[in-house]
């Protein structure tokens, strides 16, 4: 589904993802992971637009998509959250999530019913309401995914959103995404540091470090490959 | 009708028709100075909600709306000067031109990733750019002004005749008043309709944060352009009736920068973001000028007036700092219900 | 004089006036680069400096560059006053307010001006006023060579100040860093305050020079805070070298283009200038490229 070939990017002469290549199949979850500073929300913003590669391809469907901005990767069908989430602050939690849906909805009042249903998966109460300001972190993270979701992307990627979930709210979002996928067949690839959720989601991990891949497979093949250990050794584990 | 009032407490909705309609009354009971004065107020609040759709709803800092402003006046003043057409028609090319001209800033501007302070410069930049280039173009009169013909200050009250005197802005005061009252309104109406759309929905996910609204799949270049051409338009009708309503044109007064921040000052103090901000924000500020140009003729110091207003403004930016009509909404219980609550 | 020297004459004009416009801009752009805060009152300040050594020159009789030293200080204490009592609580508020605080103090500052001075026309009339240095072919108004040299003396001294003080040092930490300038220890507010204060005092000291070329009258200030503005912009924003050479750009460009076409379009030529380079280096001239 999701294809990068070569991706290749420095910022001035340092190399931030280095001649990349791996691929999400169509339906899967697929991970991406590497210590702090690998260069993983490097390749999330060369997928979608954010950032321009040096050299290589993102691909879509066998389509070629590099280069094109980040709206038109949007409409693509790549839907994004950012680690540091960016809420729209003064809109409330409904109308953040329904300019999401407006991507695909006809008109607002279309969108307006498309976010309370993503609303309503992602288990918002009372916040819907709530100016998006007054949200605590992880409800901050969660209408981050509601906003990437809304826009009805066929593939999702999610930088971090796990990151400062108490363990019962990372099950909750695990089992989320599990469902989404699972129900209908939505492509996920997710950068993570907290193990226990790639472990439980994903079935392909690809590992980099400075970026450049260093393993890739089944997550309990990954854990236990040497360069990987190696990688995590000295720093210290999240 | 519905979607114009839609979430609108039953009691707001009644206290704005009420206020409007009394507006309308307006001169049946004043004339003269009171008149000119709520003149001056709509206009300014027909700019500043221009300005507002700009700033407050988009997020994009105009320092150089003057320039939309002269261009609407000199587009529609040099027509009726050289070839006796009507404001009316006048308006078109004003639309046109001002539209044109902030559609080719917010291209350069946003293309090249000019933000915020920047962009604020490059507009000033511009109008004053384009000020200069005025004062030295003999067609419309250069830096000695243009003129327009002042006739008929009274008509008669038969049917034709005052539907003459709306045809071509020329007559009385409240003639004036009426036009750029249902300016104001329909700016208003505008605005509030065009809020509850997709434009309205993306202007505030861009001012909100660029980058969301891009993953989102919004164009903001298309959206940003699109709020400068309706700011720009809306801010060009203005330039047209101040060219009638005045008669004179000097580039160096209508292209000033002080006539871009006399505009924005309204919405600042009025709530910026707000649909009433601008109004609300044009009547206090129009109405404490006069009140201290009053008081400086009985003091009879020069300053006096401008000092004072600086205070003040200090003064309601420090204690309310997001704006009046935000406090004021709260005070009278006013606002908006969110449609789902 | 030839044609040519006609020319070289204008530009060593433009760039004596130059280097007290760049004294201007200095001040907004330290201001700027150390607090993100646009200063819209800086045109205001250097006409209160203008009055300012007018009124020292008609009670103590002294001339305005020896001035400088009063009425700089007066703006300094003026400026740590003002960042103290006003513009902190803006620091971090949205641009528009801090713009319309400013705007604000510029009229209070503008109309105050007017109601103790009036609005005619005031000038200082030093005893070298008409005196000029004979180069070759030139003649060098002393006025201009003085305050020009006064100028680029003061600039050089702050830029001592950043380099060679720890306050300098701690102030130019807060403009890289803000958040690890506090984490460190640095008293963030506090450098404020002494920032805004020189920012306010290169003005007063550029007034104090302006002052011997030109006369001055309360409501001068908007046009020189868009000089200013436009002069750290081309430079490069918060950047002292970008500052200067942006000033006797500007007072070259204006100079030549009194000249070359009618004196009336010389600020087209600025404005010009500006919006080219913000469409082709929107950091200016000298500014740091930003990723």
């Amino acid at each position: 589904m999701l294809e990068v070939r070569g991706l290749h990017k420095s910022f001035r002469g340092l190399v931030a993802v280095n001649e990349l290549s791996f691929a999400v199949a169509k339906g899967s979850i697929g991970a991406l992971i590497g210590p702090n500073g690998a260069g993983k929300t490097t390749v999330f913003n060369l997928i979608t637009g954010a950032l321009r590669p040096d050299r290589g391809q993102v691909l879509l469907d066998g389509k070629d998509i590099t280069g094109r901005r980040p709206d038109q990767a949007c409409r693509d069908g790549i839907g994004r959250t950012f680690q540091v989430a960016k809420p729209l602050n003064d809109l409330t939690v409904e109308e953040n999530v329904m300019i999401g849906a407006l991507r695909a909805a006809r008109g607002v009042a279309e969108a307006r019913v498309e976010a309370r249903r993503v609303l309503d998966l992602l288990a918002f109460g009372r916040e819907a309401t709530k100016p998006a300001h007054e949200l605590t972190l992880p409800d901050r993270k969660r209408l981050e995914v509601a906003k990437a979701l809304a826009t009805k992307p066929r593939i999702l990627l999610l930088d971090e959103v796990m990151a400062g979930l108490r363990p019962t709210e990372t099950d909750q979002m695990v089992e989320v995404f599990r469902r989404l996928n699972q129900e209908t067949g939505l492509t996920i690839l997710l950068i993570e540091h907290v193990m226990r959720a790639v472990m439980a989601l994903s079935g392909h991990v690809t590992v980099i470090n400075y970026g450049s891949l260093i393993a890739e497979g089944p997550p309990d093949q990954v854990v236990r490959d040497q360069a990987v250990l190696d990688c995590y050794l000295g720093q210290e584990a999240d | 009708m519905r979607s114009l009032f839609e979430g609108v407490p039953a009691r707001a909705a009644w206290g704005l028709v009420c206020v409007i309609v009394l507006l309308y009354l307006a001169p049946l009971v004043f004339g003269g100075y009171v008149l000119s004065v709520l003149i001056l107020c709509c206009y300014l609040a027909v700019l500043g909600q221009a300005w507002n759709v700009m700033m407050g709803f988009a997020g994009q800092l105009s320092l150089g709306h003057a320039l939309y402003i002269g261009l609407g006046a000199y587009a529609s003043g040099a027509l009726f000067f050289h070839f006796g057409l009507g404001p009316w028609i006048g308006l078109i090319p004003a639309f046109i031109v001002a539209g044109a001209m902030g559609a080719l800033i917010g291209w350069l501007g946003f293309r090249f990733g000019i933000r915020g302070v920047y962009f604020a410069l490059l507009t000033i930049a511009f109008a004053e750019f384009v000020r200069i280039l005025f004062d030295h173009w003999g067609w419309i009169g250069g830096s000695s002004g243009m003129f327009l013909l002042v006739q008929n200050r009274n008509i008669d009250m038969d049917a034709a005749s005052i539907a003459n005197a709306f045809w071509t802005l020329r007559g009385p005061n409240w003639v004036f008043y009426y036009v750029i009252l249902t300016g104001m309104v329909a700016c208003l109406v505008t605005v509030r309709l065009l809020m509850r759309t997709r434009v309205g929905y993306y202007w505030l996910a861009i001012r909100e944060d660029q980058e969301a609204a891009q993953a989102m799949g919004i164009n903001v270049l298309r959206y940003k352009l699109l709020a400068v051409v309706i700011s720009a338009m809306m801010t060009a009708f203005g330039g047209v009736f101040y060219a009638f309503y005045n008669n004179t044109l000097y580039p160096e007064s209508i292209f000033s920068i002080d006539r871009s921040i006399e505009l924005l000052l309204g919405v600042i103090i009025g709530g910026i973001g707000t649909l009433f901000g601008p109004i609300l924000g044009a009547f206090a500020l129009t109405w404490l000028g006069e009140g201290l140009s009053i008081t400086q003729e009985w003091f009879d110091i020069a300053g006096l007036k401008l000092l004072t207003y600086g205070v003040a403004m200090l003064a309601i930016i420090l204690f309310r700092p997001a704006g009046l009509w935000p406090w004021l909404r709260r005070l009278l219980g006013m606002e908006e219900r969110r449609p789902d609550a | 004089m030839l044609p040519i020297e006609f020319y070289f004459d204008a530009a060593i004009k433009g760039l004596l006036t130059g280097s007290v416009y760049a004294m201007l801009a200095v001040g907004l752009s330290i201001i700027f680069g150390v607090m993100r805060v646009v200063n819209f009152a800086h045109g205001e300040m250097l006409v209160a400096g203008m009055f300012g050594a007018y009124l020292v020159f008609v009670t103590l009789g002294l001339d305005p560059i020896l001035a400088i030293p009063i009425v700089a200080l007066v703006m300094f204490l003026f400026g740590v006053a003002l960042q103290r009592g006003l513009i902190d609580r803006f620091i971090t508020a949205p641009e528009h307010q801090q713009f319309l605080v400013l705007i604000g103090v510029a009229l209070i500052l503008t109309n105050g001006l007017d109601m103790i001075f009036g609005p005619d026309a005031r000038n200082v009339q030093v005893p070298y006023a008409f005196a000029s240095f004979e180069v070759g072919p030139f003649f060098l108004d002393n006025v201009r060579v003085y305050s020009a040299i006064a100028a680029l003396a003061l600039i050089a001294l702050l830029y001592l100040f950043f380099n060679h003080t720890l306050t300098g040092k701690a102030i130019r930490a807060c403009a890289d860093n803000n958040r690890g300038a506090q984490v460190v220890g640095l008293n963030v507010s506090r450098l404020y305050a002494i920032t805004f204060g020189i920012g306010a005092a290169c003005a007063g000291a550029a007034g104090c020079l302006l002052i011997m070329v030109i006369d001055v009258t309360p409501h001068l200030g908007a046009d020189f805070t868009l000089l200013a503005f436009t002069i750290v912009i081309i430079g490069g924003l918060g950047s002292m070298t970008g500052a200067l050479l942006g000033g006797l750009l500007i007072g070259v460009s204006e100079a030549m283009a009194g000249i070359l076409i009618q004196p009336s379009l010389k600020s087209s030529f600025s404005f010009g200038l500006l919006i080219l380079v913000l469409l082709l280096r929107p950091n200016g001239l000298l500014g740091k490229r930003s990723s």
